[in-house]
């Protein structure tokens, strides 16, 4: 028996106002019944960064090129994993400590293909994604440096 | 064709976009940044390190050995730090 391949809607969208997770669990599930499994990733504005304490951060981005890149690595992780939904919101604009930065929700029958996707996402959105950092700390303002890990926690999803 | 420079670039090349006309000996990423370096202090300073530099053409991430031929946008920015 085969069944029908499972609709997976995918909303993508830059903005500088807030999310409210929940609603947009309750968006992405809206009269499913097919979905098991629902993994919510949220990015927060962080005060400590190793050393000197966090006033702001401010986010840069492409326009343009920031939604097709996220679309590219929507679309990987849809080839790759069962997903029955895609939800990814990044804000830009200037925080604080505690805000808001990043969603990731991915709907699946079941959870691992949810968890594998959303940090496949977060990985590549990481790395790969054209959002620039600046932070605001005692130390100074400066561009925040792209991390190695973060490089290596993106590689390890390259298939041979 | 137009050039967009993000992050740090944009701020050491001091504009965040212009249309410029390179010369057609002028073929890949690696030449464009090459002869860009060579138009104003503020280019060499943007481009000092350009193994650093990251490339799109037309929204999409590319090599620096990558034709510029037919490009419509360039953009040059720092490693992504988003997320």
């Amino acid at each position: 028996m085969t069944s029908p391949v499972a609709a997976c809607p995918v909303t993508i969208r830059i903005q500088e106002d807030d999310f409210d997770i929940a609603r947009e669990i309750a968006v992405l599930t809206k009269s499913r019944t097919d979905i098991g499994a629902v993994v919510s990733f949220s990015g927060i504005c962080r005060a400590d960064d190793d050393s000197a304490k966090v006033a702001a951060l401010t986010l840069e981005h492409y326009p343009g090129m920031a939604e097709e890149e996220i679309g590219r690595h929507v679309d990987e992780a849809v080839s790759r994993w069962p997903l029955n939904g895609v939800t990814v919101i990044h804000r830009v604009g200037r925080f604080m400590p505690g805000q808001n930065i990043v969603l990731v929700l991915t709907a699946s029958q079941h959870r691992q293909a949810a968890f594998q996707a959303a940090e496949f996402l977060m990985d590549y959105l990481k790395t790969n994604a054209p959002f620039w950092k600046k932070e605001e700390s005692e130390a100074g303002t400066g561009w925040v440096e792209a991390q190695a890990r973060d490089d290596e926690a993106a590689a390890r999803w390259t298939r041979s | 064709m137009k050039v967009k420079y993000f992050a740090w670039v944009r701020e050491r090349v001091g504009k965040a976009e212009e249309t410029i006309e390179p010369p057609a000996t002028v073929r890949t990423v690696e030449e464009l940044i090459a002869w860009l370096s060579g138009q104003s202090e503020a280019y060499a300073y943007a481009f000092e390190k350009p193994k650093v530099i990251r490339t799109a053409i037309d929204h999409a991430h590319v090599k620096s050995d990558a034709a510029i031929a037919g490009a419509r946008e360039i953009a040059f920015f720092p490693p992504m730090t988003g997320g």
